[in-house]
């Protein structure tokens, strides 16, 4: 079982046109090709390498990761003298990946990383998710490695980034008692301590999730005081330093093989990543900002998974002399979870490349100045990275969670039973709307982009891309919607933005998920049409949706 | 001094995954239905042998091969999982060997190495279930053979201890350099790829060995080689004869297990 060679869909966004171009700007022009002995040397090298990475996860993600999860989820982590012991089944699948040299994928070379793009990753982290969200969470956390390289200094660079690739897990203890989605609380102290020449954490985080991971990275206050976010710092903590207690860890409902820890620092050593005051202002939103791709990836593993579980219960599953998946009540639910999955798909590697362009540009930045051109493209995904990144994890995780309701629907009374893989991800779905931002914070996030345009000019973009004539009467639709949308938008701006304005935006911010979906799925349909339905769907699905939304506007205004 | 390790491979049929287009009409295995793969018990053996490496820096591991061109395909993910080289034994004079042929070709080509301490292979291959290719390489090139291998206990310069499977259970054996030994599936889980192995490698270029490059008796490979003539190739078909019913005390269960074991079911 390869959990990436048996979605072909996969395969296809790994072929999209804007692959090429991330993979040059990505290898600056191949320019570590003889360099180092697995760099590429040109754009069907770097793909190919691309295809080998996700081939060799999907391979480890079926044949270890996927058999383990059940047993994971029944045994879970547990404490023993302060530290985090994991499930059997964790460690193991913890072990295969560090043997098979796949942590700290994303990591430059000189770090001993493969230097494979955003998106790819975030292709390997819906793979694994599809099989196992709690330990998704656990992998992923890998990423930690990009703000380290990002913004730490070269000797935490030489510290900290060889031993992701030897397998340290990472952890980002952000969230305090009193500090859940206001991060501008944190309170754990960071001082100064002369003598040693290093700052020291004494504190309390909670909700961290692998919260005993050997390399975390902290947000303290390291101004005394302030009360807001510009007095937080950010720290990067080693594990075998000492000072880090776990007092607990949760009983949770789901992702139960993902340690969520409450920690105790105690004179803790670390040191400071970048410069001080800019810990919540500046690293941790990029850190965010990473993480909820990373979760709208675990969310569309899940949908996939949901899918895959329903579609085959559905074909064996006889009732009334036939198999339900031959009555129309039971296909539309699937065929509607169908697009659902495909229309989040697209929605996420479309942000995924948005973000690896910006990301690529600022790269190459710092090794010389860019060009002008260069310069506005920069600008330009990046402005599109942070319109979509939030409508991405909003509607990946809400999606997630109706795909594995209406999974637990298919399988009738059996789907309430313990024994189907269905009622375990309905459990490990609900967290994906939840951290990393709520959806209602993920709106917030979109309010910028609604007020500012932004994503009316990405739509416009999509909409001057050719489609085929077939494919017409869909686009216009989509222009329908479009133009239904600024009405909306409009009626609830007329006065500044009130209290009415936030009571709709999460409408007016769905509404352009929509339509940004549509017009995704109608690009893909050009390029392979066993799209089609899901795209007629999610445009039909979306129409009704925001004749919704304009109702209660309509009724409240 | 470092030792030189050589891994017997084979590429099969998957017959672990058989679907319904597996047999033809008239009764043969339709090989094109079927994906090539590395035989699963010489994968276990590959495994042993990086384990062996692990233990014993500077040791190199060759991976030997006799097939079809496209064989190549297991050397290289013998190479992706950590082995140092391979070669395919390529040559229409081969074809049609049966174990003692092969045997006889294999062992030419691990002597064309010069001197080998060490050489695994799998107990058996999933599409003939001889296990007889391992012991016949041993005894042609006069070196102890150790069957059946399911741990690697010690091993040094000298010699490797291991342990092994039997009827009964296990036994410890031991063996000084060079040996071959035989390894069966219940030994540890053979490791995947290794991402930086697989793109180091992408340009990698398998060597083909021809008889010629092997010094044999030419007469003593291939189809004039082999003693061994398949008469004919039946298709069995097991259906069910009749019904045991097994009373749920423990006696009967009993019974119903030494009837297994009795009858080579299970054990």
């Amino acid at each position: 079982m390869n959990y990436y060679s048996d979605n072909e869909s996969l395969k296809f966004y790994l072929q999209h046109p804007d692959i090429e171009k991330i993979a040059i700007l990505r290898e600056n022009n191949f320019e570590e090709a003889g360099q180092y002995p697995d760099a590429p040397a040109n754009v069907a090298e770097a793909v190919e390498g691309y295809q080998q990475a996700m081939d060799l996860i999907g391979e480890i993600t079926g044949e270890v990761i996927a058999p383990n999860a059940a047993l994971v989820d029944a045994e879970g982590p547990r404490v023993e003298n302060g530290r985090v012991v994991y499930a059997s089944g964790t460690q193991q699948n913890h072990e295969t990946l560090t043997q098979s040299g796949l942590y700290g994928i994303k990591q430059r070379r000189k770090y001993h990383g493969l230097n494979m793009p955003g998106t790819v990753t975030t292709m390997a982290g819906e793979i694994v998710a599809r099989a196992d969200v709690g330990f998704a969470t656990i992998w992923m956390l890998q990423d930690c490695a990009d703000t380290i390289e990002d913004f730490a200094s070269e000797a935490i660079k030489d510290k900290y980034l060889p031993r992701i690739y030897q397998g340290a897990t990472c952890s980002m203890d952000l969230t305090e008692p009193d500090a859940g989605s206001d991060l501008q609380s944190v309170r754990l102290k960071a001082t100064f301590d002369e003598a040693a020449n290093c700052w020291r954490l004494n504190g309390v985080k909670r909700f961290i999730t692998n919260g005993d991971a050997d390399i975390h990275l902290v947000l303290a206050r390291s101004e005394e005081g302030t009360t807001d976010g510009r007095g937080l710092s950010y720290f990067v903590y080693d594990r075998n330093d000492g000072g880090l207690t776990v007092r607990r860890i949760e009983h949770k409902m789901g992702i139960i093989g993902s340690p969520t820890a409450e920690l105790v620092f105690t004179n803790a050593p670390c040191q400071l990543v970048g410069e001080r005051r800019l810990g919540l202002i500046k690293y941790t939103m990029s850190l965010m900002n990473g993480a909820r791709l990373g979760v709208g990836a675990q969310a569309v593993g899940l949908c996939e998974a949901a899918c895959r579980e329903a579609v085959d219960y559905a074909a064996a599953r006889e009732q009334f002399g036939k198999t339900i998946d031959q009555m129309i009540p039971v296909q539309d639910i699937l065929h509607t979870m169908r697009a659902k999955t495909d229309a989040v798909r697209s929605l996420l590697y479309e942000t995924a490349r948005q973000v690896d362009l910006a990301n690529c540009y600022d790269r190459l930045s710092k090794v010389r100045p860019l060009t002008g051109e260069e310069r506005q493209a920069m600008k330009a995904h990046l402005r599109n990275a942070d319109c979509l990144t939030p409508i991405t994890k909003l509607m990946a995780s809400e999606y997630s969670n109706q795909c594995a309701y209406d999974c637990i629907q298919i399988h009738g009374g059996s789907g309430f039973m313990k024994e189907y893989t269905c009622e375990r991800l309905y459990r490990d779905a609900r967290i994906l709307s939840i951290y990393e931002g709520t959806s209602q914070l993920q709106v917030v996030a979109a309010t910028k982009g609604i007020s500012n345009g932004s994503y009316l000019k990405r739509i416009a973009d999509y909409d001057a891309m050719p489609v085929t004539a077939e494919l017409e009467p869909l686009r216009d639709v989509l222009r329908q919607m479009t133009a239904d949308y600024q009405v909306m938008h409009d009626k609830l701006t007329a006065d500044g933005a009130g209290e009415p304005f936030e009571h709709n935006v999460r409408g007016l911010a769905e509404s352009l998920a929509y339509i940004i979906m549509g017009y995704l799925l109608l690009q893909d349909t050009c390029r392979d049409n066993r799209f089609l339905d899901s795209c007629r769907r999610i445009i039909r699905l979306g129409r009704a949706e925001m004749a919704k939304h304009q109702c209660e506007i309509d009724c409240t205004m | 001094m470092s030792i030189k390790i050589v891994v017997l491979a084979k590429q099969v049929p998957d017959t672990r995954n058989v679907g319904p287009e597996a047999m033809t009409p008239e009764g043969t295995i339709n090989r094109s239905a079927l994906p090539a793969v590395y035989n699963p018990e010489d994968l276990n053996a590959l495994e042993m042998a990086l384990r062996v490496k692990e233990q014993m820096p500077g040791a190199t591991i060759t991976v030997v091969t006799m097939g079809p061109p496209r064989a190549e395909e297991i050397i290289r993910e013998a190479i992706y999982r950590g082995a140092d080289n391979g070669f395919v034994l390529s040559d229409r004079r081969f074809a049609g060997a049966d174990t003692l042929a092969t045997s006889y070709a294999i062992s030419c080509a691990v002597k064309k190495l010069g001197h080998v301490d060490l050489v695994f292979g799998g107990r058996q291959a999933i599409d003939g279930d001889t296990a007889q290719v391992g012991p016949q390489v041993a005894e042609k090139m006069d070196i102890p053979q150790i069957t059946y291998a399911e741990e690697l206990l010690d091993v040094n310069e000298k010699s490797i201890r291991i342990k092994r499977r039997i009827a009964s259970g296990t036994e410890v054996v031991e063996a000084p350099l060079p040996v071959l030994v035989t390894v069966c599936g219940s030994a540890p889980r053979p490791r995947f790829r290794h991402a930086h192995l697989v793109l180091k490698n992408r340009h990698l270029e398998v060597p083909v060995w021809t008889a010629d490059d092997v010094n044999p008796e030419f007469d003593r490979l291939g189809l004039s080689g082999s003693p061994t003539k398949v008469k004919n190739v039946d298709s069995v078909v097991l259906t069910q004869k009749d019904n045991i019913r097994v009373e749920n005390t423990q006696e009967s269960l009993n019974d119903l297990i030494s009837n297994l074991v009795t009858n080579h079911i299970i054990g």
